[in-house]
């Protein structure tokens, strides 16, 4: 088997073929669970004061008071965040649905031509994407923007849609790339044997076989994109376009920051990545995947 | 998964049918949606037509952005033709607001008017030509002579003005909790250094925090009152013009007494917030906490605490009668879009009716001299009074007497010392600096 | 020609990313490096030849020096750290256990957190007041009495400090690379572990001899992102510690310089020295990648 199919962000995990027949009995079953419980405690914590915190008043929120539950809860937080974050929720949704969806296609088409219909100097042109990952974004926030105006390009979401389009490229060329390489060449021969041309073996044989490398890339890219503060903040100049993420940083006066909302407003912002991932998380354990190719 | 088998031409039995169909389906509907749906429409090329006015600020949360919200309402009434576009960045006091500003101003974007501190941090924008002088509207609206004329020369760049200041904020302030001083024996607000040490030294013996600070730049502000206590306010304004003494014993003298203050400061001062360490005093566990006066609207407002019994507040020793000042002002950008109305709303800002009506909220008080008194809070007429008869002296902290580039020096040289506390290597450190930026 | 046909339309269908990539990535690369060698040192632009000026400036800045110890402290604490809870995770959940699914959203869901507001609770947790003020983490080890662990200054701590900034980062991308362990350790045919127990080895063998090496290329790969992720850390520092120099790093001092001190050129040759840090470390993994395939 190929050793680089196993490159970063490789496909969730499948659900191990007969789990049951291999832990009944075992004695260090407890124990396994006593593990996983220490660290989802411990994991939780942070998100245990999030929530506690989204509660209170503003009086009772500062550090000494982390770890008390309120003394008077009260939604004024959440009433007050919902109210900031609406309208930009519904601005993430536009900007992050489509991003996800035409990166993730792209780099599914990428990744089977440098994988499984390569020309010459393929590694070459992946490594040379492969790079791109790693630019400092920060640093050429100025350029960037001035590129598009150069180009006139469409202000507002479009920019961030297709700056989040570009960036995108080489992370996902990268999983469906190794993903790809997990394909046994003997489909990709008895395509070969029916002629079927590129976008005909692409679209019968790579592309039914693609759903967990799909899953992957759209989880990681929704994650980013839904997450994204630098590109939006610098490429959306309009108020009425802001993502969530810029309306929650607004959340933070640039004197007094009611922690109370901006955490109320984290649980808000992060409940679509949440359920993208429960989602999409039981589609992987449903076994509609990928490691019974490799049996 | 076992169950499953595969067929010997698998990539005829196509395996999941529901992923391709629902592919296709997705790319149609996108490709559909796309063109159709709004976006298509453009933020830049639609602003650029329309009449109406863009300004650019970091007030997007609590009394400030109330502030702001009470002016565009009488904007928009004022000027039904020309609505008010609201472009707000927030984030550490400005610092993401700044880069994005920077970014825009870089790309030949840039809103009506925008926020800045008055002083040296607009220099930037000066000398790029990013900023129009606005002299004819101080002229026109008569601003020089209503406004304190020691406030009108520090604002004052080669003979020009760039921006019109809408609020006044002290730094200088020392605050305290009467019942704690009350516990730890303190008869009040210490007037001067010494008193200061001895009061500092009854809080520990007190097992209080002497004296609550937060993050760098806390420090930094901090630092900047005892450098103003110890110089006075001619000489701090000396510091900061070609050829400033920053290696005499003046500044030795006020770096020593600085790191003997640093002792009966908080241990875990790097993670605390402004706010956090006002709170301890709030809440009785520190004496003294030295912030501006921001300060008194968090105690007020958010901590509904009442002035003078709940919280109280004194000029920082040594530093009576001399007002460490800051202000947010806006101005004029070069290639605003729409010029007419950034130079109407900069008239506006200037107006007593606009900074009386600003001010009460933001819980800071009017450039002008000339503001009502009864619409202010207790410390906030206080204030007032001070303003009218105080010498000024500019904050580095926020902006007036440096510009951006030298404070970062500072920053970095600042940093060092916290963690070395070597006051010779922090001077010679700021010399350089000093030599590096000034006269610029 | 007859090859040519075969393969045109593969390189005619990648050949957009290739053109967007070119722009976009090393176009903005290349403007990065030509300001670096400029002298745009102020808000007004300028495209003067300054040679390696701003990089010299970096050697002799003492807030450089730091900001490099700072960023190797935290990259090796934080590789470090999300490897081993990753593949504790993923070991743990590796045969199956009930409830599978729901450990593993628990263990993903910080992903899903801005660092905005989780900078926060962060800087909560790791309070390292003393006394009667302790807080955060402090009173738990208390509470559970750990008070031998002592009251942590945490980032506070001047020689160590960035050791626990790393923690918060292992805590967001801990479940990530469980993800990917766990996909590596189902990677592992199970009549290669069969065989292993046939010829006597013991569990523990198994996992020495036939699983671990079977996940190396997991965890290179788990290196390369938690490499760059932690090369160009910057949301978090910005989060917790604020823009104070005792938790300064490259990526942070890069941006001051740029948007604050208006000092382009210095700010590009920081972005410069990142990206080479970058290469260094993904070169090897890159010559590796293609190593491995040809020989399969």
């Amino acid at each position: 088997m190929s050793t680089a199919s196993a490159v970063p962000p490789a496909p969730l995990p499948v659900e191990p073929a007969s789990w049951w027949r291999r832990t009944r009995g075992s004695r260090a079953q407890p124990l396994k669970y006593a593990g996983l419980l220490i660290f989802g405690v411990l994991i939780l914590m942070p998100v245990y004061v999030l929530i506690v915190t989204s509660f209170k008043g503003i009086a009772e929120t500062d550090v000494s008071h982390a770890w008390t539950l309120p003394h008077v809860w009260t939604v004024a937080a959440w009433h007050t965040a919902w109210n900031d974050l609406s309208p930009s929720l519904a601005n993430s949704f536009k900007l992050a649905i489509p991003a996800t969806i035409i990166s993730t296609v792209l780099g599914s088409l990428n990744g089977f031509v440098l994988s499984k219909w390569r020309f010459p100097g393929a590694d070459l042109v992946f490594t040379f994407f492969l790079f791109g990952m790693f630019i400092p974004y920060q640093a050429v926030m100025i350029p960037l923007t001035q590129l598009f105006e150069d180009v006139n390009f469409p202000a507002g979401i479009p920019r961030l849609v297709f700056a989040h389009i570009v960036y995108g490229i080489p992370i996902t060329a990268l999983i469906f790339r190794s993903y790809y390489a997990t394909i046994p060449e003997e489909l990709m021969e008895a395509a070969r044997m029916d002629r079927a041309g590129m976008l005909r073996t692409y679209w019968s044989v790579i592309l039914p076989l693609s759903a967990p490398a799909f899953v992957v890339a759209l989880i990681w890219q929704f994650t980013s994109i839904w997450n994204d503060f630098l590109f939006a903040v610098f490429l959306i100049n309009d108020p009425a376009s802001w993502p969530v993420t810029v309306a929650l940083n607004n959340e933070a006066g640039s004197l007094v920051t009611p922690y109370n909302v901006s955490m109320a407003g984290a649980l808000l912002a992060s409940l679509p990545t949440l359920v993208v991932y429960i989602l999409l998380g039981r589609y992987f354990v449903r076994g509609l995947l990928a490691g019974s190719l490799k049996g | 998964m076992s169950g499953r088998t595969q067929t010997r031409r698998p990539w005829r039995a196509s395996r999941n049918p529901v992923l391709r169909a629902a592919l296709l389906g997705v790319t149609v509907a996108l490709l559909l949606a796309l063109p159709a749906s709004g976006y298509g429409k453009t933020d830049a090329r639609s602003s650029a037509k329309k009449s109406q006015l863009e300004v650019f600020s970091w007030w997007t949360g609590g009394g400030e952005a109330h502030g702001l919200q009470a002016l565009i309402k009488i904007w928009n009434k004022q000027h039904p033709g020309t609505p008010f576009k609201n472009e707000t960045v927030a984030g550490g006091a400005g610092s993401n607001a700044k880069a994005v500003l920077a970014q825009r101003l870089a790309a030949h974007k840039p809103p009506d008017s925008f926020q800045g501190h008055a002083g040296a941090e607009l220099l930037d924008y000066i000398k790029a030509g990013q900023v129009e002088s606005i002299d004819f509207i101080y002229k026109k609206y008569g601003f020089n002579k209503i406004m304190p004329a020691q406030l009108i020369k520090q604002i004052t760049y080669k003979g020009h003005l760039y921006s019109v200041p809408v609020n006044i904020h002290r730094a200088n302030i020392l605050w305290y909790n009467p019942a704690t001083l009350r516990k730890a024996e303190i008869s009040g607000a210490p007037k001067s250094w010494s008193e200061f040490i001895s009061d500092l030294k009854k809080a520990k013996d007190a097992k209080l925090i002497p004296l609550a600070v937060g993050e760098q730049w806390t420090q930094k502000h901090l630092l900047e009152t005892v450098m103003i206590a110890t110089l006075g306010p001619s000489g701090w304004a000396s510091l900061w013009k070609k050829g400033g003494n920053w290696n005499g014993a003046g500044v030795k003298t006020a770096l020593n007494r600085y790191k003997e203050l640093l002792a009966y400061t908080n241990s875990d001062s790097a993670s605390l917030t402004w706010q956090d360490a006002s709170k301890l005093v709030a809440d009785g566990k520190a004496a003294f906490n030295i912030m501006g006066d921001w300060a008194d609207g968090y105690f007020r407002v958010d901590l509904k605490k009442k002035p003078s019994s709940g919280y109280n507040w004194a000029a920082v020793p040594g530093t009576n009668g001399v007002y460490d000042w800051l202000s947010d002002s806006f101005t004029l950008a070069k290639g605003a879009p729409h010029r007419a109305a950034a130079v109407q709303w900069l008239g506006f800002l200037g107006s007593k009716k606009a900074q009386d009506t600003f001010n009460p909220l933001k819980g800071s008080i009017p450039a002008r001299k000339d503001a009502n008194p009864k619409l202010y809070d207790t410390y906030l007429k206080w204030a007032l009074k001070q303003w009218k008869s105080d010498k000024l002296a500019g904050s580095l902290t926020h902006g007036v007497v440096a510009s951006n580039a030298w404070n970062t020096d500072i920053d970095t040289a600042l940093g060092l010392f916290l963690q070395n506390k070597n006051v010779g290597n922090f001077q010679s450190a700021l010399v350089s600096a000093a030599k590096k930026r000034s006269g610029t | 020609m007859k090859r040519a046909r075969r393969w045109g339309p593969g390189l005619l269908l990648v050949s957009p990313s290739i053109i967007l990539i070119g722009i976009f990535v090393y176009g903005l690369i290349g403007w990065n490096v030509k300001v670096s060698l400029s002298n745009w040192r102020e808000a007004q632009h300028t495209t003067k030849w300054a040679g390696l000026a701003a990089y010299r400036d970096l050697r002799h800045d003492a807030a450089w020096t730091e900001n490099v110890h700072h960023i190797l402290l935290f990259t090796a604490t934080f590789i470090i750290g999300a490897l081993l809870v990753g593949l504790t995770l993923a070991f743990l959940l590796e045969k199956g256990v009930r409830g599978e699914g729901f450990f593993r959203s628990i263990y993903l869901f910080p992903m899903a957190i801005s660092f905005i507001a989780a900078g926060v609770v962060w800087r909560w947790l790791m309070n390292p007041a003393p006394g009667d003020r302790a807080s955060g983490l402090n009173v738990v080890f208390d509470k559970l009495g750990l008070g031998f662990l002592g009251h942590q200054q945490w980032y506070l701590d001047q020689r160590t400090g960035m050791a626990a900034m790393a923690m918060p980062a292992v805590w967001a991308l801990g479940g990530y690379i469980m993800a990917l362990y766990l996909a590596g350790f189902r990677g592992v045919p199970e009549e290669l572990r069969e065989a292993a127990r046939m010829d006597g080895a013991s569990e523990l063998r198994v996992y020495r001899h036939v699983v671990f090496p079977h996940l190396r290329p997991v965890t290179l790969g788990a290196l390369i992102i938690l490499g760059h992720i932690s090369i160009k850390v910057f949301d978090l520092i910005v989060a917790i510690g604020g823009k104070q120099l005792i938790t300064q790093v490259p990526a942070v001092y890069m941006w001051i310089l740029i948007y604050d001190a208006r000092d382009y050129a210095k700010g590009a040759a920081i972005a410069t020295l990142l990206l080479i840090g970058i290469s260094i470390l993904i070169v090897p993994y890159l010559i590796y990648t293609v190593r491995s395939e040809r020989r399969t």
